[in-house]
């Protein structure tokens, strides 16, 4: 018998630990005891802008994560302001800075928390100004917004802070932030924003519904869903890469406000004429990816997008799994057979190596890289990717650096479970690239083939948006969507601050809801000892600026606009539509009974042509929300 | 060159002043005595676990949050038997994270489950003695993979927080059921 435990002693002989993950382990570790050790004395003013990178990403996994379950304590909001650091979730770092005062939060704020404690990740990716924007959080009680509609957090008793006992979490991870509050115009006029033409919520949001189950909030971001569909905005004339269009109309879910509607029309130059492009496909063949919805599915999405590829293309494929690898070297496109072998060779397994993949990627792309050719690396993953375990903000500046040369990054995420949804946005914000979700193959068709031209070629780099509002006519503004695209005020004019791409015929659509001076709907009352009535003329609702720098350029251009007070009257659209689906699925508080057998209704009323079948299938999405909500 | 304290000359000093030292915030000490200990950490991490990718991820788990925790060291138990209980701990943990992940998974149809079953049958690919302790109740394995790390019943008792002959009964329960297991291999 005893012979028994001496063979089991034998057979768990453990491996030697792997003397690369070793160093990173400890690596981390004395990070995190560092950063422990300095945390008291680098408390930060906040800065509410979750832009350009992947330290936001990051960030924003740490603060604004998908939440499950209750939280069971106030003394979180403690904990959030000193813990984010564990990945273990029931450890909870002892004070070592400053000890915020658990006030009375409002339910957002606990909501938050909770989310920012939710987290798995492991901590190296911390920034410490989160810390302080959490802590400021919990200091205002402020913003109309809800974060998610779950059950109230039930409010107990302050307890040792080790008792705490913090809910479980899964390792999805989505990126997303408290919706935008309601602003006064008089108090802050100016609204500033990064566009986004990303799809991939959409496609999240599907493919929950399609699985029969409401999708959690934090998966919505309104705005990826807007602009998803094609809108038939005006293409802009002559050599401007874009044309901004405006229209105002009756808000269908508040008789007393209005939508303005900012439609963005980036321009299609002529396929034909295209440069020759160098692709660089670094696909994930992790264990995780063998499933159906995977590497096979990515296998047959990539060979659809070969059909749309010319002669004078090139096509390189990486993989990364254990070891990063070459599987096969700059190929032109007409050779075919060689690509689609190559494909089809790809087999999962071994454990992910996201970063040293990515590096290998980046200089297949610049070795196949000629003047006046176009080169992207387009990463395929389920969202396995190791981002994390090395240096993020090396990570991060190495993306950057690589744009800045010239070689950008898409980021295609496939499959369910542990899609690392945040991860996948920042790298894809950082790299100028576009984050979208394939679940299907027509998903696939839409964005490989139907929409590659606008996925692969930037016509507009950096594009920002910013509005102010006329105060002698809009009492109270809302950005619906965008929260993670926030910029600040003074950031528009500064060309160092990264913003979205804007593809060849890509059309980014942005909605505020404004409430006019004198309307019922007005939310907050007017201040008794407040300034003396602004002036300005009241021809104009507001001024649009758009800022945008030509690809491969560092100088912005403005291009500016004034939003006419009645002019563009027009009827709530697709748009509204989807928007009110968005806020319904997230749990908006603006809508008031307004609900989903009205978004149905408008949308379709408002199908139009619909070539494609999108906006058909976004009603049928509604159709199963509804009944889902209804349960 | 990293700056050379004490610490590297006397690689004497015990586990549990460099765990003090850390404790009160010295980073050198910490990272000392964890350069000392990742190795059987690891091995720890291994055995609860059974695969490589898994052992590496419980250890990252662990040296993440170990700067947190070390703070609360406070000398009443060895250092080892005081990490393992963090690392024990923290396999747990684990493994609740993925039985919720596994129920949250229930709604959104298969594909979890199907990637769960694909993890099981990597695991079933090595040696079956691991695959065997697998199939364990936790209790059994979490106290065999300490044992294993020849850590005398004492010790184990005290990393576990239960008796040393409840350690012994579960040692003498896990070998009958891994018997039973390989005999009804060898039937099949």
């Amino acid at each position: 018998m005893s012979d028994d435990l001496d063979d089991l002693k034998a057979a768990m002989r453990a491996p030697a630990p792997d003397a690369e993950t070793r160093a990173t382990h400890l690596a981390l570790a004395q990070k995190n005891f560092d950063r422990l050790q300095e945390s008291g004395a680098q408390v930060r003013p906040s800065s509410n802008r979750p832009r350009s990178g992947l330290w936001t990403g990051v960030r924003q996994m740490l603060t604004t994560l998908t939440s499950r379950g209750g939280l069971t304590a106030t003394t979180a909001i403690v904990a959030v302001a000193l813990v984010t650091l564990t990945p273990i979730r029931d450890m909870v770092l002892p004070p070592v800075g400053p000890v915020l005062t658990p006030a009375p939060a409002p339910v957002e704020d606990l909501a938050e928390a909770e989310m920012a404690v939710q987290q798995d990740r492991p901590a190296q990716g911390m920034d410490n100004m989160a810390r302080p924007q959490l802590a400021k959080r919990a200091a205002q009680p402020m913003s109309g917004a809800v974060a998610t509609p779950m059950a109230a957090p039930t409010i107990t008793p302050p307890m040792p802070r080790r008792d705490i006992t913090l809910p479980e979490a899964d390792s999805e991870r989505f990126a997303n932030a408290p919706g935008n509050p309601v602003h006064i115009t008089a108090e802050t006029p100016v609204s500033t924003f990064s566009i986004d033409v990303d799809t991939a919520s959409y496609a999240v949001v599907r493919n929950a519904l399609l699985n029969g189950a409401l999708p959690e909030p934090d998966m919505v971001r309104i705005e990826e869903m807007v602009n998803y569909f094609p809108y038939d905005y005006a293409a802009p004339d002559g050599d401007a890469p874009f044309r901004p269009t405006v229209s105002v109309s009756p808000t269908p879910w508040n008789a007393g406000t209005q939508l303005v509607q900012i439609g963005i029309q980036g321009a299609l130059p002529a396929v034909a004429d295209r440069p020759p492009l160098n692709l660089v496909f670094l696909i994930d063949t992790s264990g995780s990816m063998d499933q159906p919805g995977k590497l096979p599915l990515l296998k047959q999405s990539f060979a659809l997008m070969l059909g749309q590829l010319r002669d004078r293309d090139q096509v390189a494929i990486v993989t990364y799994a254990g070891s990063a690898g070459q599987v096969l070297e700059p190929t032109p496109a007409s050779e075919r057979a060689t690509i689609l072998a190559a494909l089809n060779r790809l087999d999962a397994g071994g454990s992910t190596a996201g970063q040293a993949g990515l590096q290998q990627a980046y200089a297949t792309a610049a070795a196949m890289a000629e003047e006046g050719e176009v080169s992207r690396v387009i990463l395929a993953t389920d969202g396995d990717f190791n981002v994390g375990l090395s240096d993020p903000a090396a990570l991060k500046a190495f993306i950057a650096e690589q744009r800045d040369s010239g070689t950008y990054l898409s980021v295609l995420g496939f499959g369910r479970g542990n899609l690392d949804d945040a991860a996948m946005q920042a790298l894809a914000q950082n790299g100028n690239g576009q984050a979208a979700y394939i679940d299907t193959l027509a998903e696939a068709q839409k964005v490989l083939v139907d929409q590659l031209t606008g996925a692969l070629f930037a016509i507009a780099d950096d594009v920002k948006i910013q509005v102010e509002f006329n105060p002698a006519v809009i009492a109270e503004y809302r950005l619906i969507g965008y929260e993670t695209r926030a910029l600040r005020r003074e950031d528009f004019n500064n060309d160092a601050v990264d913003a979205g791409e804007i593809g060849a015929g890509h059309a980014v659509t942005a909605l505020y809801e404004v409430t006019p001076v004198g309307s019922a709907a007005q939310l907050s009352d007017s201040l008794r000892y407040g300034a003396a009535p602004v002036g300005g003329t009241a021809d104009e609702l507001g001024f649009l600026r758009l800022r945008y720098k030509v690809p491969g350029g560092d100088k912005s251009v403005l291009i500016e606009q004034a939003i006419p007070a009645g002019a563009a009257q027009s009827e709530a659209g697709f748009a509204a539509a989807i928007a009110g689906f968005g806020q319904l699925l997230r749990g908006g508080t603006y809508l008031g009974d307004w609900g989903y057998g009205d978004a149905i209704a408008l949308a379709n009323a408002h199908k139009g042509a619909d070539a494609y079948g999108y906006r058909g299938e976004a009603v049928q999405l509604m159709r199963l929300a509804q009944s889902l909500a209804a349960r | 060159m990293a700056r050379v304290t004490g610490y590297e000359m006397r690689m004497d000093t015990g586990d549990e002043s460099l765990a003090r030292a850390a404790a009160a915030g010295d980073g050198r000490a910490f990272a000392v005595l964890l350069e000392r200990r990742y190795d059987g950490l690891f091995g720890l991490a291994f055995r609860l676990t059974g695969s490589r990718a898994e052992a590496e991820d419980l250890t990252q788990d662990i040296c993440a949050a170990l700067p947190s925790k070390i703070a609360r060291f406070d000398g009443r138990a060895r250092f080892t038997t005081w990490l393992y209980r963090v690392a024990v701990n923290a396999a747990h943990d684990r493994r609740r994270r993925a039985a919720s992940h596994a129920r949250a998974a229930q709604g959104w149809g298969g594909w979890e489950i199907a990637r769960r079953a694909a993890d099981t049958e990597t695991a079933e690919q090595v040696d079956w003695l691991i695959a065997a302790m697998a199939a364990l109740p936790e209790d059994l394995r979490d106290t065999l993979a300490l044992v294993l790390d020849d850590m005398p019943h004492r010790e184990a008792a005290e990393v576990l927080g239960i008796s040393e002959g409840t350690v012994s009964w579960r040692i003498f329960e896990a070998k009958k059921r891994l018997k039973t297991i390989r005999m009804q291999e060898d039937q099949a």
